[in-house]
């Protein structure tokens, strides 16, 4: 437990202090919400409507664009060879970096929804079912972004791999994600897909590690 | 050769022998195209003169032939692909890497071909080339899914360090598909039920389905042929890289 919570504290120092890779993040986040009523017309109703999807979509790239530094700076100085070989197991070891990616990722994001809420004429029921949904939502996303960004920290392409291989992967949060906020026709499910959403969170958060850590351990030599 | 006198030589261990492996299989290739080509022969004559149009559909209902085969094979390469990842993952048996390594350029064609022929009868039965349907969009992810296998064991310079890494992430969709699957039915749908195996047996009459089941296994049986002969290539050209490499030392020492 004192590794897992030294690596969680060493990773969560190193991605707040000095690089600025957060704000980056949050600014590519904001930034593509902000795009979409360029491409989709300035019509209040319209933008309304879609603001949860463009919500979700962009959080869902900026979250796939981090994934590249959840192991590859520990790769290239060495430390995952390090982690390899300590008393913690390394499920443990990517546990703990999972949180931080979602801790440095994901709730910084939902943190500047406000901000895009406000852009894109979200009302305030619809604002905070998004938030809701995020929250729940988001620790499936960083789990599975740790199976790709493991399965693919030896190769030297990784970076642009990883996103590739895990948006397919994604495709129930996302349904589940903007279907918990759904509030149109039909008898509403939003409770159904939330509970689902949680669900997957959950069984993500709980499996990923020991995928991520095996992929790692056996993609190395 | 020392495998010949090593005890205990089970069938499957002389599998284990890329070389051994390209014996044992090689007289099948011949014998396995030739029953595809009879099958085929078989099934398209049923299918384009032997079978009735449909009362609704009319003659477009004869895509069905191609396209329900290829659909069954998307899936069924990709449970190929996940058995051969546990044999790479538990046995580390050598030829699991190589069948895992084929199928999955074939399977990423195979659902491909699912997806043009559905909606080229979708066109004409439903007025519409693509609809957001359970079905279509979850065979649009698994050939996503195919598409990323093929480019991560691309990414790797090391093929029998790539196997190990492209068996964890087959299984992990594997786990993922039924999921994906489900939250996409749920999501939506048009498509029509299962109609083949049903509680109730098959909803078609037999005019129907004999060609059906023909062509079914002339798919399935064209599979068979193109991933041995896919295995045979794939160890071929490892061969030839180990003998590069070995040429590369020897000029260099």
């Amino acid at each position: 437990m004192r590794g897992f919570l030294a690596v969680l504290w060493r990773d969560l120092r190193l991605a707040l202090g000095g690089s600025g890779d957060v704000l980056t993040i949050v600014l590519f986040f904001v930034i593509t919400g902000a795009i979409t009523p360029f491409a989709v017309g300035p019509d209040q109703a319209l933008l309304s409507r879609i603001a949860p999807g463009i919500v979700w979509i962009a959080a869902f790239l900026a979250m796939l664009l981090g994934l590249d530094r959840l192991f590859r700076p520990d790769q290239e100085d060495g430390t995952l060879a390090l982690y390899r070989l300590a008393d913690v197991p390394l499920a443990a070891v990517v546990a703990a970096k999972v949180i931080v990616h979602w801790l440095t990722a994901a709730l910084p994001l939902i943190v500047a929804s406000p901000l895009l809420a406000v852009l894109l004429a979200m009302d305030f029921p619809t604002f905070a079912r998004t938030v809701v949904s995020l929250l729940l939502g988001t620790p499936a996303l960083a789990a599975f972004g740790a199976i790709g960004a493991a399965v693919t920290v030896t190769t030297r392409r990784g970076g642009l791999l990883a996103p590739i291989l895990i948006a397919p992967l994604c495709v129930p949060v996302l349904i589940f994600g903007v279907g918990a906020i759904a509030m149109g026709g039909g008898p509403d499910q939003a409770g159904a897909a939330l509970l689902f959403l949680a669900a997957l969170s959950l069984t993500a958060l709980a499996l990923s590690p020991f995928a991520a850590a095996l992929a790692i351990d056996w993609g190395e030599e | 050769m020392s495998i010949e006198t090593a005890p205990k030589i089970s069938w499957w261990n002389r599998l284990a022998h890329p070389g051994q492996f390209v014996a044992l299989t090689r007289p099948l290739v011949w014998p396995l195209a030739a029953l595809t080509a009879v099958l085929f022969a078989a099934g398209l004559w049923f299918a384009f003169f032997n079978s009735p149009a449909d009362y609704q559909m009319g003659d477009t209902v004869r895509i069905m032939y191609v396209h329900v085969p290829t659909a069954w094979l998307s899936q069924f390469v990709y449970a190929t692909m996940a058995v051969s990842a546990l044999g790479t993952l538990i046995w580390r048996h050598p030829m699991a890497d190589v069948s895992m390594k084929s199928a999955a350029p074939l399977g990423a064609a195979f659902t491909a071909m699912a997806l043009f022929t559905g909606s080229m009868w979708g066109r004409p039965t439903w007025g519409t080339f693509w609809e957001w349907d359970g079905r279509m969009t979850s065979t649009l992810v698994l050939l996503f899914i195919y598409l990323g296998i093929v480019a991560l064991w691309r990414a790797f310079d090391d093929q029998l360090r790539a196997a190990r890494v492209v068996a964890i992430f087959t299984l992990v969709g594997a786990v993922n598909i039924p999921i994906i699957k489900f939250s996409v039915d749920w999501w939506s749908t048009l498509h029509q039920p299962a109609s083949v195996f049903t509680p109730e047996g098959p909803k078609m009459p037999g005019s129907i389905l004999t060609p059906l089941f023909i062509m079914f296994f002339a798919f399935t049986f064209l599979f068979l042929v193109l991933q041995l002969v896919a295995m045979h290539t794939e160890v071929r050209r490892r061969r030839i890289a180990t003998l590069e490499r070995r040429m590369a030392r020897g000029s260099a020492a």
